[in-house]
């Protein structure tokens, strides 16, 4: 490819010549580019049925259930994730890199990506609205714990706030701290407790009692 | 610096709005549309990760900020499939599509598990550039936060972070430069490294003297300090 120095300006985008409402204009797109034989319809719905169905937050959940279960895979995990969640199957696409980081009862961490919308895609799936949003994209790294109160999280006093602005390909996976009362629980009974929001770090693992 | 989408930091947001924990994973059926026609179409090969997030940064300002995520996706692909000469603009206004010489290039469906789980690894070991930092060391970086080639180039480095003290935390060595390959210029890896930045330097009195942000940032936007 040619260099490729941005015009200054672009008074007429291609993008401009497709109708304007959304739906309509996706809707277009995929037919022109299914008629020029560059997309195929039915590798989209493999796509997102992948999405839909498959890769999302159950991955990074039992990811984070073992590291509570098993030491040594605690250890390996945050040495090297990419490895550690390789080990269980979890690789691809936006997960190439992966980084965990640890709760403690000092320290919380919190992931945002103010420049785009970067997520572990491998271990969280797509990322929900909230995260794309302005909002978040704008104050997690200047008033994080303001955000965090926004989710109902209120840290303990004394706990400090690590925010990670995921600037480049690493992906990072926040390993919430283990829950009380869960001694002697399994792996499958530990990562039902584990949200989402936890592995992002604008939640917390739920408590046992939200099992019963 | 001084594109829209360089919005860490920024007043006037208001409060985040978390909805549920179970919303669906697409809330309307287009976005689900527009996240595979972007993946399917990246498969063709005409262009690189960072050439599509710098193609939705270059969207006029008002629209990026009218525009909803998945919107800003769909205009950013239309943009680049035409500057790489996918598809045209007469058949963009309406005119009878021709059978593109790319076709045999078109991700099938069979290909998408193997494609979507390997993924795309930007690490390179061995090339660009020897570490000048380790773990430990302080850094400045680079002021303005700018391409330092080319003018409204894409970076990786937010405006809120540039020309701040911090330290290094981690180094993962080399990664491909996005300044660079955003652009055609080849990858150019470089070490790359986590840096961790008093939130209070950044944020002045307001933030919590306890808090940091780590970003991860080419050796190139870093210097001694």
């Amino acid at each position: 490819m040619p260099h490729d120095h941005p015009p200054e300006f672009d008074d007429d985008p291609a993008h401009s010549l497709l109708p304007p409402d959304p739906a309509l204009r996706v809707k277009a797109l995929e037919s022109l580019l299914t008629q020029k034989g560059l997309v195929d319809p039915a590798a989209l719905d493999a796509i997102i049925d992948t999405y839909a169905h498959g890769v999302g937050p159950r991955n990074g959940a039992a990811v984070v259930a073992r590291a509570w279960s098993d030491p040594a895979y605690r250890a390996r995990l945050l040495a090297d994730g990419t490895a550690a969640v390789a080990e269980m199957g979890f690789t691809g696409r936006q997960g190439e890199h992966v980084v965990a980081v640890e709760n403690t009862p000092d320290r919380h961490n919190l992931i945002v990506c103010t420049l785009c919308s970067c997520y572990p895609w491998s271990l969280l799936g797509i990322p929900p609205g909230w995260y794309k949003s302005d909002a978040y994209r704008a104050r997690a790294v200047r008033a994080p714990r303001a955000v965090l109160a926004e989710f109902g999280i209120v840290l303990r006093e004394g706990t400090a706030v690590d925010v990670w602005d995921s600037s480049a390909e690493i992906r990072y996976l926040v390993l919430p701290m283990r829950p009380e009362g869960t001694d002697g629980w399994d792996e499958d009974r530990l990562a039902a407790l584990v949200t989402r929001d936890s592995m992002v770090g604008t939640g917390l693992a739920r408590s046992p009692e939200s099992e019963e | 610096m001084s594109r829209v989408h360089d919005m860490g930091g920024r007043f006037g947001d208001g409060p985040v709005d978390p909805g549920p924990e179970d919303a669906p994973v697409f809330a309307e059926e287009w976005h689900a549309r527009a996240l595979a026609i972007t993946l399917a179409s990246g498969g063709l090969g005409l262009w690189t990760l960072d050439a599509s997030r710098h193609a939705r940064e270059c969207l006029p300002p008002a629209e990026y900020m009218q525009f909803s995520y998945y919107e800003k996706w769909i205009a950013a692909l239309i943009d680049l499939l035409h500057r790489n000469g996918a598809i045209d603009r007469a058949e963009l206004a309406g005119a009878a599509p021709v059978v593109s010489p790319l076709a045999d290039r078109r991700l099938t469906a069979d290909r998408v598990p193997g494609v979507l789980s390997s993924g795309a690894p930007t690490d390179r070991p061995g090339q660009g550039p020897a570490s000048i930092f380790a773990p430990g060391d302080a850094v400045r970086t680079r002021m303005p936060a700018r391409n330092a080639q080319i003018p409204g180039g894409h970076t990786r480095l937010p405006a809120y972070a540039a020309g701040q003290r911090g330290r290094v935390i981690r180094a993962h060595g080399p990664h491909v430069l996005p300044d660079m390959n955003a652009h055609g210029l080849g990858e150019q890896p470089e070490p790359l490294y986590t840096v961790a930045f008093d939130a209070a330097d950044l944020w002045g009195t307001t933030a919590h003297p306890a808090d940091s942000v780590r970003l991860d940032l080419w050796q190139s936007y870093l210097v001694s300090a």
